[in-house]
């Protein structure tokens, strides 16, 4: 049977029905609330805390209360759970109130008197680099630098015979998960457990056996339905475990918290503001010579998640483009706002934006239609990605033209709209590395577990989760054609740390290929054994032979597999409000063999009404250390109403080492958008676009020359 | 004071702050959880009911507002037929991910198709403009109110 034929969601049901249990919904006895206090100040030292009589059965929990280490740890140990003698964003929590009733805490909270001394805060990617403000970080703020190269390309551009230069920028973009982020910490008998919405328990767990000090057998997490991450619930999550881990030891009864969508939005994870800089040297055909390309990620305040980010982002560097010479350097900068963490596409999203809108402008130059030019100048199979790796399977780039030509009409229309003001359309190339980038696969050591069980059922046992993705079916369907059982016979439930082993985070594309594929491979051992009464595999990552990756040097295949995408937009441009109306979207993708067709499809148009969002409606500033705006009534993200026709089709190159040829799928809708959409809107205004999100305003001040 | 409305079909008496959000009460006094809260602003429609038929966000309709009237929830819309036929085209479209949007816009198509049984793409999507969906980016949900509409003919 093709296993990419649509099953019924395991999952719709109950959430259709409502029955899915989210965290709020969780009923516990003799639950407490936490609310947080919060810097109301970008940056400074604490002089003073003024607390007043706290009434009985409220308590305060603050770092005094945190039994281990007083940082979240995750790839560096910065961050502390609660600020103690300095606040580094508005919004970094400092303490809590706890209290059986939660309007109460709140009231509390508001007699808390904070007494700063304020330090001169660092807010843009200029100001953390020109050094005039004393550094948040090191003494440069730089938390991370990079850079690799290929052959020589100073040379290339003393050859040159013509040199493209551009500078791109993006900006904060907030998650917007409709289930606002939560978790319950329930204290028992020396063992305490956590349970709420999140991408990576292991994450979780790894955070509380550093900050309670507690070996890992005290400590339990268990994912509650998920409503929703996209990255902003793979590193957050971790913060408030710790807070009501901390909270219900210290108090001995169960403590929930759970923010509100302002306090979400003030205080958790964006997608990293960029500044992209490119210069490309050109032979007189419009070959590329040489490209030297620069990223700067604004990371916030602490360095969480940015040093993954900005590899994913420079290894995209030159993006698609075939080129003999290069160099990609890569920078990621402390800021006094709330960290830049995750988010679908992770640093990729902003490198694309940069190298393929800069790609429309080289075919400018050139006078070539960018359709042409873009196709022309891209690699191919056996070509060497920007690493200096090597593409390996099939570079479908051709197929995935061709049909996007005969989808969107591209070469029509944009012969058509060269006379025809504020009509505009635009096209971009793409790809996105599956699973973790460069070393990280292997260090993450990902194992998963397949149990035979008494009933006749097989379960599987991972720490991978369902957050609206579609793991919970995709991951039961490879076992279910894997074993050749009905699916109704695979159970998986939320993971649990106490049942399942570490299957790595639920991050980076890389359920299906990566834990898809040790399942796969652990029902090939399984499989001799269902006759048997209980039996349990074991599996663990190994990576393909071919891979040949330095983590040192940044030197290889910095992923194991790609997926492809090319997208094209069409937009109409007001004359007088200058609004973008965006009149129709294609995508052809090829993410190896869909293990479910439809889930796959909902990925693709849920991905790329999100990168729309981001291109032209999310704008979110930073205005003296406050996100501006800071709320859901004002920060607008797509409603039913904006979203075009949308048209998606697939191009199956199956992948070798994926479960029945699968490669990866989650953050590539991501992808093409912003610089497809820009492209569109150039050629629509005549204005060179060098930012997202294109708003009425920007075109406005550009029209009238900045 | 006390209130006295209908919930699902069935008469409730209780004695309430009349300011308590209708969406509160039907979590915390009701137990009733599939009403979510996104935001509690009113921009989300995650916690969408009908108010004698009309789609309303209950985080925003105080109690007193909700005396003498009719409420229906998905605890009470989930028995029907309509929504089994909803549900089904939301599966075969794959309007669902994370659902945590879902209770609520299976409520507002119910209200759409009350008003207008045989809608459009464009009246769809002025329809579901007031529920928020990160995950779908609402295309898969309006193929699917439109499938309902096209199957449950007659239903509505």
């Amino acid at each position: 049977m093709d296993i990419s034929k649509p099953v019924e969601r395991v999952d719709l049901l109950e959430k259709c029905q409502g029955n899915a249990l989210f965290v709020d919904d969780l009923e516990i006895p003799g639950l407490l609330h936490a609310v947080t206090l919060r810097s109301r100040i970008p940056r400074g030292r604490i002089k003073r805390i003024e607390v007043p009589e706290i009434p009985e059965r409220y308590w305060i929990v603050d770092y005094r209360d945190v039994p281990g280490k007083n940082s979240v740890k995750m790839l560096s140990e910065d961050m502390p759970f609660f600020a103690e003698d300095k606040v580094n964003y508005i919004g970094e929590p400092i303490l809590l109130v706890v209290g059986e009733d939660k309007e109460k805490a709140k009231r509390i909270l508001k007699d808390i008197y904070v007494e700063y001394e304020e330090i001169e805060p660092v807010f843009t990617i200029e100001e953390a680099l020109n050094g005039n403000a004393p550094p948040i970080y090191g003494d440069n703020n730089r938390f991370v630098e990079y850079e690799f190269s290929r052959g020589d390309v100073d040379d290339a551009f003393r050859k040159a015979y013509r040199i493209v230069e551009g500078e791109y920028r993006t900006g904060l973009q907030e998650h917007i998960y409709l289930e606002p982020q939560g978790m319950i910490g329930i204290y028992s008998e020396g063992k305490v457990k956590v349970i709420g919405s999140m991408q990576c328990p292991y994450y979780v767990k790894n955070a509380l056996v550093h900050g309670l000090g507690w070996p890992e057998d005290r400590i339990q997490v268990v994912q509650a339905t998920t409503g929703g991450g996209f990255g902003g619930k793979e590193d957050f999550p971790s913060l408030i475990a710790g807070h009501v881990a901390f909270a219900s030891i210290k108090i001995g009864r169960p403590v929930k918290l759970i923010l509100e969508r302002n306090e979400d939005i003030l205080s958790t994870t964006k997608r990293h503001p960029s500044i992209v800089r490119h210069r490309t040297a050109l032979d007189r055909d419009g070959n590329i010579l040489g490209m030297d390309v620069e990223i700067i990620l604004d990371a916030g305040a602490y360095i969480t998640l940015s040093p993954v980010v900005l590899q994913r982002a420079i290894f995209a560097g030159t993006g698609v483009y075939k080129t003999p010479n290069l160099r990609v350097k890569g920078i990621a900068v402390a800021t006094n706002h709330v960290p830049s963490g995750a988010f679908r596409g992770f640093g990729s999203p902003q490198a694309f934006f940069g190298v393929e809108l800069h790609g429309t402008n080289l075919s400018d130059e050139m006078g070539i239609s960018p359709f042409e030019y873009k196709k022309s100048m891209s690699v191919r199979r056996g070509d060497l990605t920007p690493t200096s790796g090597k593409f390996r399977s099939d570079v479908k780039i051709d197929e995935i033209m061709s049909r996007l030509d005969k989808l969107s009409g591209f070469t029509e229309k944009y012969r058509k709209y060269r006379d025809e003001k504020w009509k505009g359309i635009g096209v971009s190339l793409f790809f996105h590395g599956c699973g973790f980038t460069g070393d990280g696969e292997v260090r993450l050591d990902s194992r998963v577990k397949l149990a035979k069980r008494k009933d006749g059922k097989v379960e599987i046992l991972v720490s991978t989760v369902e957050m609206g993705q579609g793991a919970q079916t995709a991951l039961r369907k490879i076992v279910s054609h894997a074993l050749n059982i009905p699916i109704e016979q695979v159970i998986y439930r939320n993971p649990d740390t106490d049942r399942v082993p570490d299957s790595g985070p639920t991050v980076a594309s890389r359920t299906v290929m990566i834990v898809g594929g040790l399942l796969h491979r652990a029902c090939e051992k399984l499989k001799d054994h269902m006759g048997e009464m209980e039996y349990v595999v074991e599996e663990r990552f190994r990576m393909p032979e071919y891979v040949r990756w330095d983590q040192k040097k940044l030197h290889g295949d910095s992923y194991p597999e790609y997926s492809w995408g090319g997208v094209v937009v069409e937009v109409e441009v007001d004359p007088v409000t200058f609004e973008v109306k965006t009149s129709g979207m294609w995508g052809v993708y090829d993410v190896g063999i869909p293990i479910d067709e439809r889930i796959i499809i909902g990925q693709l148009e849920g991905g790329m009404v999100q990168a729309l969002g981001w291109a032209y409606l999310e704008k979110m500033d930073l205005k003296k250390g406050f996100l501006i705006p800071g709320t859901i009534t004002d920060y607008t993200i797509p409603t039913a109403k904006d979203v075009p026709e949308i048209v998606v089709e697939l191009v199956r190159t199956p992948y070798e080492y994926g479960p029945f040829g699968a490669k990866c799928a989650g953050e590539l809708p991501f992808v093409g958008v912003a610089p497809a959409f820009a492209s569109a809107v150039q050629q629509a205004t005549g204005i060179r676009i060098d930012k997202i999100p294109i708003t009425p305003e920007y075109l406005l001040e550009k029209m009238n020359g900045d | 004071m006390v209130i006295e409305f209908v919930l699902n079909g069935e008469r409730i008496k209780a004695d309430v702050n009349p300011e308590k959000r209708l969406l509160h009460f039907l979590r915390e006094d009701i137990g009733l959880k599939g009403t979510k809260e996104g935001c509690g602003e009113g921009e989300c429609g995650a916690c969408s009911v009908l108010l004698n038929g009309k789609l309303v966000h209950s985080c925003l309709v105080p109690l007193i507002m909700v005396d003498g009237r009719d409420v229906l929830t998905i605890e009470g819309f989930r028995k029907t037929e309509r929504f089994r036929v909803l549900k089904e085209a939301f599966s075969e479209e794959g309007a669902v991910q994370c659902g945590f949007c879902t209770p609520g816009m299976l409520l507002a198509a119910e209200a759409l198709l009350r008003e207008n049984p045989e809608p459009d793409e464009e009246d769809i999507k002025e329809a579901i403009s007031g529920n928020l969906c990160r995950c779908t980016g609402y295309l898969s949900v309006v193929r699917a109110i439109k499938r309902a509409s096209i199957k449950g003919r007659g239903l509505w």
